[in-house]
């Protein structure tokens, strides 16, 4: 088989799963409702394992068109899937990350009140998230992309009634709109340029055209464009605010659409433009400067930050910024690898960190954690394993998408890949930083004394001290364990690239031929790489285990340098104060008071008002009296024979 | 042969009678009867041009005014009959349900 007709059951299955919850899931026991939201997203990744063994690069890339859509003069848009190496990879990804967080959130949600709404918006996300990667056209993906959106903010504010939950969520909506809007704008020029929105018509067209050389074209402007839809959703500079504030949401939720699967669409969506950008250099320029800063950027201010679920918010900031610096430098593959380590250990990363979470009883600053080693020794050993794992320690799945991404990376400019390395430092910095606060050292949190003091609604369980997750939990934490060990196998020699030529181009193959003449090269940074790996453990180590006063004395020799990171720069200050505030300002002053207030309902009222004015005086001439009536005809009719007297009517 | 202007001066008086009966009266049918006094005083002055003039579509018109004038009567005097048995008065000024 070669073409899979059940492909569009994949994203489908999901949605059925969250219509039954939705609709039945309030008077359904919470069995029934689990076993929905298992067994559809289940049988969807079953699906895509079916797909992908049956799957033959032969027969791909091939549409699978479900319905007619927008059908307009030349122009169309059809509800399609498309299928090729890169979907694949995707769908596999988010299909199985997706599947085991649904497993593990079981465990995590089950004494929520809002389970059923938890898996209905949880299932809503996979149909989205699905929808998004299997479009063949730019408007499906859209949807997909949209939805993706609705389903992250109904999610982030799934605490609705904490004002934090509710406002982080708001910001998460609100900054996405602002990357939306410059794709939508790219996608409106693509519709001017091309007539069309399909993958395969629009890089038809745009395959002849030359490489934009001269200066910045029409290419340069879609893709900046796009990357500004991009940097929305994947939590680039400027736009990254809203990620670390998406924590609110539950630990489960910032696993799956913050770390492992929403978050990297923007690196998908470039990835799959990548005809368009590959044309327009100065717009892979912008990429990568953005992906580089924004790796680097982010990584300091996960050196401060002691809420354990903002660490790994900024560490997955950090680690999109790699993932569009590879794209930036024209290495899409090794891109989408790094996005598939990363779904795996920082999936991983974040379930682990739910399970610390859930064993201290809500608690989520590091200060109060520490000696969790003893008492956890599973989540122990899965967080362990996905720490090596992104700080790049080899034989880990990330040592080699992070390897690829700064070999990749040293061939566009030596200046990416000095910044990859360094963030690659500090991100096995913090990363172990993390690690060593948790488990190791004394337990310094309170005894956690059950009911009402968990801030997560999950503290109902009456433990005296921090204890080991359920099966349910471990489970798939195991799993992605494993998938981070080896996970990284599949970039062997190449083989992950080889896979995705197809889509990318024989690019790669070029790049092989002179891999091989310096592979020496290689070699030497790759050492480096693992060298700053291990440094960075080893700087953890001193300052977190063997001397924790130390950590002190430097924050406060640093004064305001610490403080600024401390503060994440300020950015939401700065942000706080030139846009949020004049806009709020401008609304309040002008568009509230002045225009709404003044203008229109003064106009509206002013009207009535005169109306009511006037016909108070015109009243008293309606006197009812009928002889005042006749009075006036009388007098009327005297001045009308007055007046034809006097112009001498008749004449 | 009596001139045209002595007929219009004493249409203008009746038709000043009527209006001038017409405003100070207060008894609903002296003021039925003022706005008779009126018509006739238009009567007078149709009746006189037609005369004047020779043509006859005045007096054709004064018959159409005293057509209506005796159709409005019917019908005017069956209301204030139908007021006066309801509100036992002829005076308008206490007929004023409809004020405000």
């Amino acid at each position: 088989m070669t073409r899979n007709p059940y492909l569009w059951l994949i994203p489908i299955l999901p949605l059925a799963g969250a219509a039954i919850n939705g609709f039945l899931g309030k008077h359904s026991s919470k069995r029934a409702v689990t076993t929905i939201a298992l067994v559809f997203p289940g049988i969807a990744f079953a699906l895509a394992v079916w797909i992908a063994l049956t799957f033959t690069s032969s027969a791909a890339p091939y549409s699978f068109e479900l319905s007619h859509w927008i059908r307009s003069g030349n122009f169309s848009a059809d509800f399609a899937f498309y299928l090729d190496q890169l979907s694949l990879v995707m769908l596999l990804v988010v299909t199985g990350v997706g599947f085991l967080i649904h497993i593990y959130s079981v465990g995590y949600m089950w004494d929520d009140p809002g389970y059923y709404r938890f898996f209905t918006y949880l299932n809503l996300f996979m149909f989205f998230m699905l929808t998004l990667i299997l479009a063949n056209n730019y408007l499906v993906m859209f949807i997909g992309w949209e939805g993706v959106g609705l389903a992250s903010y109904l999610l982030i504010g799934f605490w609705f009634t904490k004002d934090s939950a509710a406002s982080a969520g708001k910001k998460a909506f609100i900054v996405n709109r602002i990357g939306d809007f410059g794709f939508l704008i790219a996608l409106f020029l693509l519709i001017q340029h091309f007539g069309s929105l399909d993958f395969t018509k629009v890089f038809a067209q745009v395959q002849p055209l030359g490489v934009e050389n001269g200066g910045a074209g029409l290419l340069t402007a879609i893709g900046i464009l796009l990357m500004v839809g991009a940097c929305g959703k994947s939590a680039q500079i400027p736009l990254y605010v809203w990620l670390p504030d998406a924590m609110e949401g539950p630990t489960p939720v910032s696993a799956l659409i913050h770390a492992a699967t929403m978050v990297t669409a923007g690196v998908y969506m470039v990835a799959r433009s990548h005809v368009i950008f590959e044309r327009a250099p100065i717009a892979l320029t912008v990429v990568a400067i953005i992906g580089t800063l924004t790796a680097l950027f982010a990584a300091t201010i996960g050196i401060t930050q002691t809420d354990i679920k903002k660490v790994l918010a900024y560490s997955t900031i950090s680690q999109l910024g790699y993932m569009f610096m590879a794209c930036g430098v024209g290495a899409f593959s090794a891109g989408i690898f790094h996005l598939m380590t990363h779904a795996f250990f920082k999936g991983l990363l974040f379930l682990a960190a739910g399970s610390v979470i859930h064993a201290v009883g809500g608690e989520q600053d590091m200060r109060k954690m520490g000696g969790l080693r003893s008492y956890i020794p599973w989540t122990f050993l899965t967080m362990g394993i996905a720490t090596l794992a992104i700080a790049g320690i080899p034989p880990l799945a990330g040592f080699w998408s992070k390897d690829e991404i700064l070999w990749k990376a040293y061939q566009g400019s030596w200046v990416y890949w000095l910044i990859g390395v360094i963030t690659a430092f500090i991100t096995s910095f913090y990363m172990f930083r993390l690690l060593f606060m948790t488990f190791f050292g004394d337990y310094r949190g309170a005894q956690v004394d059950s009911h009402g003091h968990a801030t997560h609604g999950h503290g109902d369980h009456g433990h005296g001290e921090p204890h080991e997750s359920p099966m349910v939990m471990l489970v798939p934490l195991i799993i992605l364990a494993v998938l981070s060990i080896f996970g990284g196998f599949v970039g062997y020699h190449n083989a992950f690239e080889h896979f995705l030529e197809p889509v990318f181009g024989t690019g790669a193959v070029a790049d092989a031929a002179g891999e091989a003449a310096s592979g020496g090269t290689e070699y030497i940074l790759m050492g480096v790489s693992v060298l700053t790996a291990l440094l960075g453990l080893v700087l953890a180590y001193v300052l977190y285990v063997s001397k924790p006063y130390l950590p002190e004395k430097i924050a406060v020799s640093l004064g305001s340098l610490y403080d600024a990171v401390l503060n994440k720069y300020y950015v939401d200050e700065i942000y706080a104060k030139v846009f949020v505030k004049p806009l709020v300002d401008g609304s309040t002053t002008i568009l509230w008071q002045g225009v709404d207030r003044k203008v229109i309902d003064d106009s509206v009222n002013n009207a009535a008002d005169g109306a009511q004015h006037v016909s108070d005086e015109v009243r008293h001439m309606q006197s009812g009296n009928l002889r005042s009536y006749a009075g006036w005809i009388a007098a009327g009719a005297a001045l009308v024979i007055a007046y034809m007297i006097w112009q001498g009517v008749g004449q | 042969m009596v001139p045209l202007s002595y007929y219009l001066v004493l249409s203008g008086i009746l038709f000043a009678c009527g209006v001038t009966g017409f405003l100070i009266k207060r008894n609903i049918i002296t003021i039925f009867m003022s706005i008779e006094l009126m018509l006739n005083g238009v009567n007078l002055s149709f009746v006189a041009f037609a005369a004047h003039w020779h043509v006859l579509a005045g007096q054709i018109f004064v018959f159409f005014v005293m057509v209506v004038a005796a159709a409005e009567a019917t019908v005017g005097l069956a209301i204030i009959i139908a007021v006066y048995r309801t509100r036992e008065t002829l005076n308008v000024d206490k007929v004023n349900l409809l004020k405000l």
